[in-house]
């Protein structure tokens, strides 16, 4: 299908590039490992600005997909080679090339063992992320889903921590779980959708078509909610995480707060959502419930742990507990605000997770107790670790608070009771990465080893330069940012609106109106 | 002519020939001779009643059974031979080290 | 005028880049990018200040920020005279103080990151005081909210500092809870956050509502401008260096909860019971804060308190709808109290930072600059005429008093006696009598010139600024330059009537008084016979006490939220998060392993018993059918 950047497959390109490179690899000698280094950092360089390519062909006000490519896969099983990319997926894939590349290049000097699986692992983590936004048929969808998961069990289990293996098998147990539930839903969609139209299809513009009843629509939204609920990490399902995040090396880390936690809301914005808006109306409140327990909760538990690692992980749930807050209440303003804090997250908690990794690179310990004074020994460090948490809890002028905010608007002018609840997570959120911040940065320097520790080098500015522009640029200037997403989210809302039997009038939170 | 029972009887007895020395040998390779034996009793049954129906398909189904024999002895043969060249030994019951 | 109004923010943002970046470079010589950025702003205040005493106003929007459905936030100026005033007094004491700095952190380690600091500082109260719209006044809010943390744990080395720092933050994040959920609701009745928007729709709303929102922006203004109950962070907030204290937590940050009230003083008016609470709450502010300033020996912790106090009165006085009086006590307050600051900044620097004026005493000898000007900030914080103070203060509590609140007026009174007694203690014990510290080993001396230039400049302010609200009430200049911006329809106030002259010289008369019996009774105590405050101090020790330890509030605090929410978290993850979640999750796994466990024995490995078994299964299978 013809497009702006004329016939070039930009979609399969971006997708398999990645795993090309991968299978590039594995002719290499094992022993070459500068050469995995640099040419898995090439890789991913080109990949991001090929991604970059999608910026300019990409037809902002368009709620439509663009970049369309569509092939015969199995004809028999009505499957097809569907790749698409609208408002919702442009800033995921682009954040998913920044990420991978960042993480690759964090990697160089922490990964001394297996290098050559290494960046063979991170090359195909990138086409199964990837893959899974821009698929847009299920079954190629669920394969991206599936494969992914195992590049990432491999990243946790051999170059992780202590207890690795317990916390690769927990990830990918708990994990395939969730997408056990998920395949039955897609499997009952596409017969359903065989009785409805006599065609087999996995196509998901046409499953977007199609109306359910609402019993079917219940089951069918909880079945796929729990695959990405737990993907998410919705409270309760999240213990998997702080595990997965404490264990995981830098890059992993990286990676999977960066992106991989972003499949499991940008799958309940593009499949439960859409496909089961009754069902949506209904479970509403009990989502937006979960997600605030999970805002405040994640919140208080961060707040006594007495590792880095695992206070970011447990923030995570409480910014993934906006997210989710965002898409549900079905406002522009949430959902875009949602979108926006999904990016946000990425980057801010990414590049939490390589400065915490830096700091691992050099003292070896994540205890925030072994810090302290960090601020006069690593200026730079700290200016920039100072930035990172200030976006992290929202701060004007950085990223986190135009997602936030408009997440917290979006609730407010849904329920005055949910706006209450999150508005409290910033205050949450100031305690836990604050106390942090000084036990780590301020104070004297305790420690004799901590009196040595080298500042940032050229790489690891470069590491953190791309996304602190960023985090600025999203604060200041979002509009490019929210003007590509919005028409894509509105189309979202008006199905809501439309596609829905029963009463979906969205209930207005607020009874104290203009009286005039 | 001899009758298709005849030849059904054979290759039953051939089977359980084969199936009793499954059961009771631990020699590796005499298990894998057994085995080529059940399936040289499903050869003869399928000839034979490629003859009485008049069918072609049986004799086809042979071509692909021998083919398959003779892969899985000569993968079959290799794995021993290697088993025995760590263990010494050729009784599937010594084979134990992917037991946890 | 929107051609050149961006420079006002541009300039110091200007000097933080150069410093950010180049700061390893610019070093010692931080301090001249820094001053000249703001001097450039001051100087583009006073071309915008004129432009707007011609009459001009601007509302303009420079881009769009967050347009998100209908919710338009823009970046955009609003320029009147409210503004235009608050400008001056910001980027003017700004200026001063960072003249000031450049002696006052000579020695200091961390020259440029100061400097930085201060800039970002300036940028973001020039531009919560510019901003056109609610949402991108909260935007600066929590930015000099952050300049703030910055500059308390600006010597992070010291626990307390860096405490004080998150303490401030935290704190200011609880009343910024409230403004956020304000803005929001804003939006959600009026559909709009532009303030001229919103304040023309205003009274179209019901009485309920534009009480809960004002009492949500009320939040905010209380944490900010260290009001009951939120107060706390502010005391502890000398932490930081004198300078800081001087113009972020006396002179101009913490007066942006005033600064917002008179902003939408439109919303304000509408909602009488928001009202009420801002006048008891600042009344009551004021007077507990000048009670704790009584007894406190350090002397940047008795300004603090004193801030706090004088927060009150300007409380008071938006409270009772006199805007203009509130903005004038802000601005002369501004003068005084960096005066204050700098000055006992200046002792600082001659005494090796002792803060304790028990070690102080007769350093007038000395200092003479110093003490001359503190003297003139003290007479005019404590209200005697023609000092700054008194008009400002004596404006609020006229108002008081035309407002029929005759209990406000009666505390105020009291408020203002405390407040020249403490004032005057602080003069006495620092200045005047024999010193009480080891006058061999410390080398007291004056400061240099670049510290007392400022402090000289400002006594100037705090004597002539108050004469702009010379004549009778409505006549002044300063009400002349405001009375556009609050009288906006509806905003009307009684307050603002005149009172008759008389009655206007009676008032007077009693503030007069008061002053001068705190002044009085100071001398009494604390110069005449210094041996007399401690006979009283024995003689209410209960009371002295309580007031020495403030009350206990923060230990109040601390075991009512911090340490319950502490242990609750603690519970939580212990408890809850890795015994019942992580507890089911790997329950479950357990479970499912145990299943396994007893498979396994079916899976023994051995050929022959598989054989055996499917033998076995066959016969089951043909036998069922065969006999069946």
């Amino acid at each position: 299908m013809p497009n702006s950047l004329g016939n070039f497959p930009i979609l399969s390109v971006l997708t398999f590039l990645p795993a090309l490179g991968a299978l590039a690899f594995l002719a290499v000698p094992r022993n070459r490992e500068s050469f995995f280094r640099q040419g898995a950092f090439a890789v991913s360089l080109l990949n991001f600005l090929i991604s970059l390519l999608l910026l300019k062909g990409f037809i902002p006000s368009s709620a439509e997909m663009q970049f369309v490519e569509w092939r015969q896969w199995i004809p028999g099983l009505g499957a097809s080679y569907h790749l698409g990319l609208d408002g919702i997926t442009l800033f995921l894939v682009l954040l998913t090339t920044l990420i991978s590349m960042i993480a690759i290049l964090s990697s160089f000097s922490a990964i001394n063992k297996k290098v050559k699986e290494y960046y063979i692992s991170l090359l195909f983590l990138e086409t199964g992320m990837i893959g899974v936004f821009l698929s847009l048929d299920m079954l190629l969808f669920y394969f991206f889903w599936e494969a992914m998961l195992i590049p990432m069990y491999f990243l946790i289990g051999i170059w992780g921590h202590e207890r690795r293996i317990y916390a690769a098998v927990k990830f990918i147990l708990y994990t395939m779980a969730g997408s056990a539930f998920m395949l039955v839903g897609i499997l009952v969609m596409y017969f359903y959708h065989y009785h409805l139209t006599g065609a087999f299809s996995f196509d998901l513009l046409s499953w977007n078509t199609m109306e359910l009843p609402f019993k079917l629509q219940f089951w069918l939204f909880l079945a796929f909610f729990v695959a990405f609920a737990i993907k998410v990490p919705l409270f309760p399902f999240h213990t998997w995480l702080p595990d997965a995040h404490v264990e995981a090396p830098t890059a992993g880390s990286v990676i999977l707060a960066g992106v991989l936690l972003k499949m499991g809301t940008y799958g309940l914005l593009r499949f439960c959502i859409p496909l089961f808006p009754v069902a949506t109306l209904q479970l509403l409140p009990y989502v937006c419930t979960l997600a605030l327990i999970g805002i405040i909760y994640g919140g208080l538990v961060a707040m006594v742990q007495p590792d880095m690692k695992k206070l970011v992980a447990y923030s995570s749930v409480a910014h993934l507990g906006y997210v989710v807050l965002g898409l549900f209440v079905l406002n522009p303003q949430g959902m875009v605000g949602g979108l926006l804090q999904m990016v946000n997250h990425g980057l801010s908690t990414g590049a939490l997770f390589l400065m915490v990794g830096m700091l691992y690179e050099r003292r070896h310990t994540r205890l925030i107790e072994d810090f302290g004074g960090i601020a006069k020994v690593m200026p730079a460090y700290f200016a920039f670790f100072l930035i990172v948490t200030l976006s992290s809890i929202g701060l004007p002028m950085l990223n986190g608070f135009v997602g936030e905010f408009n997440i917290i608007l979006g609730a407010f002018s849904y329920s005055v009771l949910y706006g209450v609840i999150a508005n409290f997570g910033i205050i949450i959120a100031a305690v836990y990465m604050l106390w942090m911040f000084q036990r780590v940065m301020f104070g004297e320097v305790t420690r004799e080893e901590n009196k040595i520790l080298k500042d940032l080098n050229l790489r690891e500015y470069l590491v953190l330069i791309p996304l602190v522009i960023l985090m600025f640029w999203i604060g200041i200037y979002p509009k490019p940012f929210i003007s590509r997403m919005e028409p894509s989210i509105n189309k979202i809302i008006s199905r809501c609106q439309a596609g829905t039997t029963v009463d979906c009038q969205i209930p207005s939170g607020i009874s104290m109106e203009l009286n005039k | 002519m001899v009758p298709l029972s005849w030849y059904l009887s054979l290759s039953a007895i051939l089977f359980f020939l084969g199936v009793v020395g499954m059961m009771t040998r631990r020699n590796t390779i005499i298990m894998l001779m057994c085995i080529e034996l059940m399936m040289n009793a499903a050869n003869l049954t399928f000839v034979a009643l490629s003859h009485y129906l008049h069918s072609m398909n049986g004799q086809m189904f042979v071509f692909f059974i021998v083919a398959i024999a003779a892969a899985e002895v000569s993968v079959g043969l290799a794995i021993i031979i290697n088993l025995y060249r760590l263990k010494a030994s050729v009784d599937p019951d010594d084979m134990n080290r992917l037991q946890g | 005028m929107e051609k050149f109004v961006w420079l006002i923010p541009a300039f110091p943002l200007i000097g933080v880049l150069i410093n950010l970046f180049f700061g390893r470079w610019t070093g010692k010589k931080a301090h001249w990018i820094a001053c000249l950025a703001v001097l450039g702003s001051f100087i583009v205040s006073l071309m915008v200040f004129s432009r707007v005493m011609q009459g001009e106003t601007l509302n303009y929007d420079y881009f769009n920020w967050i347009w998100v459905g209908s919710f338009h936030a823009n970046a955009g100026v609003l320029i009147d005279p409210l503004s235009a005033l608050m400008l001056i007094v910001v980027t003017g004491v700004s200026f001063l103080i960072h003249v000031y700095s450049i002696g006052y952190m000579h020695d200091d380690p961390g020259y440029p990151r100061f400097f930085l600091y201060l800039n970002l500082f300036v940028f973001s109260m020039v531009s919560l005081v510019l901003a056109n719209n609610f949402l991108l006044l909260y935007v600066f809010w929590e930015a000099v909210g952050l300049c703030s943390y910055l500059l308390i744990g600006f010597w992070f080395q010291k626990k307390s500092a860096s405490d004080a720092g998150k303490k401030a933050f935290i704190v200011n994040r609880i009343g910024d809870f409230g403004f956020g959920l304000g803005i929001m609701m804003i939006f959600v009745v009026f559909g709009s956050i532009q303030f001229t928007e919103v304040f023309g729709m205003a009274s179209g709303a019901s009485v309920a509502c534009l009480t809960a929102i004002t009492l949500l922006l009320l939040l905010g203004a209380m944490g900010k401008s260290a009001q009951i109950p939120l107060y706390v962070w502010l005391p502890d907030a000398m932490e930081g260096p004198t300078p800081v204290s001087a113009l972020i937590h006396a002179a101009t940050m913490v007066t942006a909860g005033v600064y917002m009230i008179a902003r939408c003083h439109v919303l304000f008016n509408l909602a009488p019971l928001t009202q009420n609470v801002i006048i008891w709450m600042g009344m009551l502010t004021a007077f507990f804060a000048a009670t704790i300033a009584l007894v406190q020996k350090d002397i940047k912790r008795v300004l603090a308190y004193s801030t706090i106090s004088q927060l009150g009165y300007m409380f008071v006085g938006v409270g009772l709808g006199a805007y203009t009086a509130g903005i004038f006590h802000l601005a002369t307050h501004a003068f005084f109290k960096a005066l204050l600051f700098l000055g006992a900044g200046s002792v600082m620097h001659a005494m090796a930072n002792e803060t304790d004026m028990w070690k102080m005493g007769g350093l007038s000898k000395i200092m003479k600059y110093t003490s001359w000007t503190f003297l003139i900030a003290c007479l005019a914080i404590a209200g005697i005429p023609p000092f700054a103070g008194f008009f400002s203060k004596e404006e609020i509590l006229g108002a008081a008093w035309s407002a029929h609140r005759y209990e406000i007026y009666a505390l105020g009174i009291l408020t203002a006696l405390m407040t020249a007694f403490y004032m005057f203690r602080v003069y006495f014990l620092t200045f005047k009598g024999t010193p009480r510290y080891n006058v061999h080993s410390h080398h007291a001396h004056e400061s240099p010139w670049v510290m007392t230039f400022p402090l000289m400049v400002l006594a100037v302010f705090s004597v002539i600024a108050g004469w702009v609200g010379i004549g009778t009430h409505g006549g002044s200049w300063i009400h002349q330059f405001l009375n556009p911006v609050f009288t906006l329809p509806g905003s009307e106030h009684m307050a603002e009537a005149g009172h008759s002259g008389s009655e206007q010289l009676l008032l007077m008369g009693i503030a007069i008084a008061a002053a001068l019996a705190g002044i009085g009774l100071a001398w009494q105590i604390y110069l005449k016979d210094i041996k007399q405050s401690d006979r009283m101090a024995a003689q209410f020790s209960g009371l002295h006490k309580v007031l020495t330890n403030k009350y206990y509030v923060d230990e109040f605090y601390d075991a009512v939220f911090v340490t319950p929410i502490k242990n609750i978290s603690i519970a939580l993850w212990r408890g809850f998060d890795a015994v019942v979640i992580d507890g089911t999750v790997n329950g479950i796994g357990w479970f499912v392993s145990i299943i396994g466990q007893l498979l396994r024995y079916f899976q023994s490995g051995y050929v022959r018993t598989y054989t055996t078994m499917f033998v076995i299964g066959v016969i089951a299978v043909l036998g069922f059918y065969l006999t069946r």
